[in-house]
């Protein structure tokens, strides 16, 4: 791989040398573990190892629990039961499987905000952010079809919710919705694509990794200071640097092992507090859910589809909520062109920093909005004026123009989602005064574990 | 993302918390926080309330509900109700089921499964404790259910209990006022009262003291093996927690001279 200067896999036996000639495997192998990587490294470079792990973990747990279950409207729903009470270890692996999923999202997140805010996004690491961003959808699509599965209610009304989002696109909506579904409503047919699709995504997505790694090892990766290692010579890569194993395997080892502390306190504790209840109730078509939610990890998206309450011009509210759904995370890959400052990292940006740590907030206001009933008034006034205060409007009530429900929060939030990306990042970089970078890597690196003199 | 994390570490603490009796609000329903014996990381099923809780099952609730994903054999099982073989193999026989091959009824094998509901509108109870979670909130945070757990039990419980003796002719059909359903009319009677089950050892039978057992039997078979994920969870986190120990000391010794601190 190019990039940084380093020491190459040299074959020494004679069946080394033999196999080297016809497939340097070996040496790929050596030259991926043994990449440069910047010592300053803190811990919000762990999560990559995390999501490894996920995806490790989700393909060996599914492939197990594939073998027991049965995608069929009249059996998935048994099938799920069998597997938590027959199945030798089935409900650890079920269990495993569902919250795997959530420690997955939860790493992904935290992977993408470090990349915003060190600035990995930037040149030349726009194929990386672009193969992430793609991977993240693929996880999307992966856990929304993983979801239908058990075919409880909820897997049942989400599917039903998620593809009617297809069915809004003007004029050819309906036929995409039933090429998706497989027939006019979800049913069995819908279910079986789903279950062929969430086996296959896994794969694609790995296929994808291999891409991503690939794509930063040949960049180098990118550090908390921005700045690039140096790659004249290997002697001075290596003041910069030091070999991915033992030093961030290990670190990163340890990272995931805390980590997993905390994932099987909630698998063995209590593995139900991500999911839905009513997933516990078989699909019924005839019994519509009080509340139709998405798993968390979707809920930030779900909750800038439901800010656009109104129509402009020809387009439909409905329509316009895809349409911002799905552009709040394509304008996330655009970011690498969006942003115009010529420092990378964050850290050296002071009004940077502030516009991402709102981000960070807005992330978390929007997820919470997922989650609560767009009408839901946090507080406002009435028109006949009295106050609520996290209180649904009674039948019939009029409110003031004075009042914040979860439907104009969520707009607000999905306008400064757009706006950070759209606005804030190609302006920052024009009026920002940034403080100063250090020269290099070493330098930085010294500031914290100073030389013995 | 870092508040995730935190979360995630949090809930170990919050499973640690005592269970007093606290009223949750959960909407307007009213969820009473009945105390279990299989709550926190270490509680565990009590056998004799589990088989007092199959006993109001069988003679209160099966006349409508059924449990068509139990098996009459896991009523045997360790970490469950434990009945002896014998008693489980003759209860299993003084129950009908239906039988496809023979397409007639037949008395059950420790094989076969509880039959379903006998009445369209009575809900298969055997996930009901899961498909309920009572604790909620506040407004939306997830705090409540770390605190006081998801409540599954503690909202059948509640609703056994929560009669106010208030009837209703709703579309020719009596409605019965009770606090802890949702929309506070239920369609269900009330199915317990004092002294309704005799039990052998002469446990107490209030309507409170049953409504607790056969939630407690519900969360079984709910969860039926939830002794063995309890364990799960308590071997993995101290075997994590060993090893991160030991991962995070050869992390240091791998630094230490990178860093100048050897």
């Amino acid at each position: 791989m190019a990039g940084i200067p380093h020491d190459h896999y040299e074959p020494k036996s004679g069946g080394e040398k033999w196999l080297h000639s016809r497939l340097p495997i070996v040496g790929l192998l050596y030259d991926t573990l043994m990449i440069p990587t910047p010592k300053n490294l803190n811990w919000m470079w762990i999560w990559g190892i995390v999501l490894t792990f996920c995806l490790a973990m989700q393909i060996i747990t599914g492939i197990v629990l594939v073998m027991h279950y049965t995608p069929h409207v009249d059996l998935a729903f048994d099938s799920v039961e069998h597997i938590m009470r027959d199945v030798n270890g089935g409900w650890a692996l079920r269990y495993i499987h569902t919250n795997g999923a959530s420690l997955f999202f939860i790493a992904v997140y935290a992977h993408i905000f470090r990349g915003l805010y060190y600035g990995s996004y930037k040149a030349p690491r726009e194929i990386t952010w672009i193969i992430g961003m793609l991977i993240y959808l693929a996880m999307m699509g992966t856990a929304f079809m993983g979801y239908v599965l058990p075919w409880g209610q909820m897997s049942f009304w989400g599917a039903t919710v998620i593809t009617g989002l297809f069915g809004a696109i003007p004029g050819i909506g309906p036929i995409i919705q039933e090429w998706l579904l497989g027939g006019p409503a979800v049913d069995n047919a819908t279910l079986n694509r789903f279950f062929s699709l969430h086996y296959l995504l896994p794969f694609v997505i790995a296929g994808l990794v291999a891409v991503h790694i690939w794509a930063f090892h040949t960049t180098g990766n990118n550090n908390p200071t921005g700045v690039e290692v140096r790659r004249k010579s290997k002697a001075e890569a290596n003041k910069d640097t030091v070999p991915f194993w033992p030093y961030f395997v290990i670190k990163d080892l340890f990272a995931l092992v805390v980590i997993l502390v905390g994932f099987f306190a909630i698998v063995g504790f209590m593995p139900n507090y991500l999911g839905h209840p009513d997933n516990y109730i078989e699909a019924n078509a005839l019994a519509t859910p009080a509340h139709i939610v998405p798993e968390w990890y979707f809920l930030p998206f779900y909750a800038i589809l439901r800010a656009i309450t109104f129509d402009v011009l020809f387009l439909d509210a409905k329509f316009l909520g895809v349409l911002a759904m799905f552009g709040s995370i394509a304008i996330m890959a655009l970011a690498p062109w969006l942003d115009t400052s010529p420092v990378r990292s964050g850290r050296y940006r002071p009004l940077f920093k502030k516009a991402f740590w709102i981000l960070g907030v807005v992330f978390f206001i929007l997820m919470w909005c997922g989650a609560q009933n767009p009408d839901l008034v946090l507080i406002g006034m009435s028109a006949d004026g009295h106050m609520l205060k996290m209180e649904l409007p009674h039948a019939g009530d009029e409110m003031s123009f004075f009042y914040i429900n979860t439907a104009r929060l969520s707009l607000w939030a999905t306008i400064y989602w757009f706006g950070y990306f759209i606005v804030i990042l190609p302006l920052l970089g024009m009026i920002e005064k940034t403080d100063e970078v250090p020269e290099t890597i070493e330098a930085d690196f010294d500031a914290h574990y100073p030389p013995k003199s | 993302m870092i508040k995730k994390t935190l979360l995630t570490a949090f809930v170990a603490l919050g499973m640690s918390f005592g269970t007093t009796a606290v009223l949750a609000a959960g909407g307007e329903t009213h969820i009473e926080d009945y105390d279990f014996s299989f709550e926190g990381p270490f509680g565990k099923f009590d056998e004799n309330q589990l088989q007092r809780g199959l006993k109001v099952y069988t003679e209160v609730c099966a006349a409508c509900h059924g449990l068509r994903q139990v098996a009459f054999r896991t009523l045997a099982d360790e970490g469950g109700p434990n009945l002896p073989e014998d008693q489980m193999k003759a209860y299993a026989a003084e129950i009908e089921v239906f039988d496809k091959e023979l397409d007639d009824t037949r008395s059950a094998k420790p094989s076969d499964k509880f039959p379903g509901s006998a009445l369209e509108n009575a809900p298969d109870l055997s996930l009901m404790a899961k498909a309920r979670a009572g604790f909620h909130g506040p407004h939306g945070l997830g705090i409540n259910q770390i605190v006081f757990g998801m409540g599954g039990p503690e909202h059948i419980a509640s609703i056994l209990t929560g009669y106010t003796g208030k009837e209703k002719e709703e579309a020719g059909a009596t409605l019965y006022e009770n606090t802890a359903f949702p929309g506070g009319w239920i369609a269900m009677g009330p199915p317990l009262e004092d002294e309704q089950v005799e039990f052998d050892d002469g446990h107490a039978n209030d309507m409170v003291s049953m409504a607790e057992d056969v939630s407690a039997f519900l969360m079984w078979t709910a969860e039926p093996k939830m002794m063995a994920r309890k364990k799960l969870g308590v071997l993995s986190v101290l075997f994590l927690s060993f090893f991160s120990v030991l991962l995070y000391l050869t992390n240091k010794r791998i630094w230490a001279p990178v860093k100048r601190k050897d």
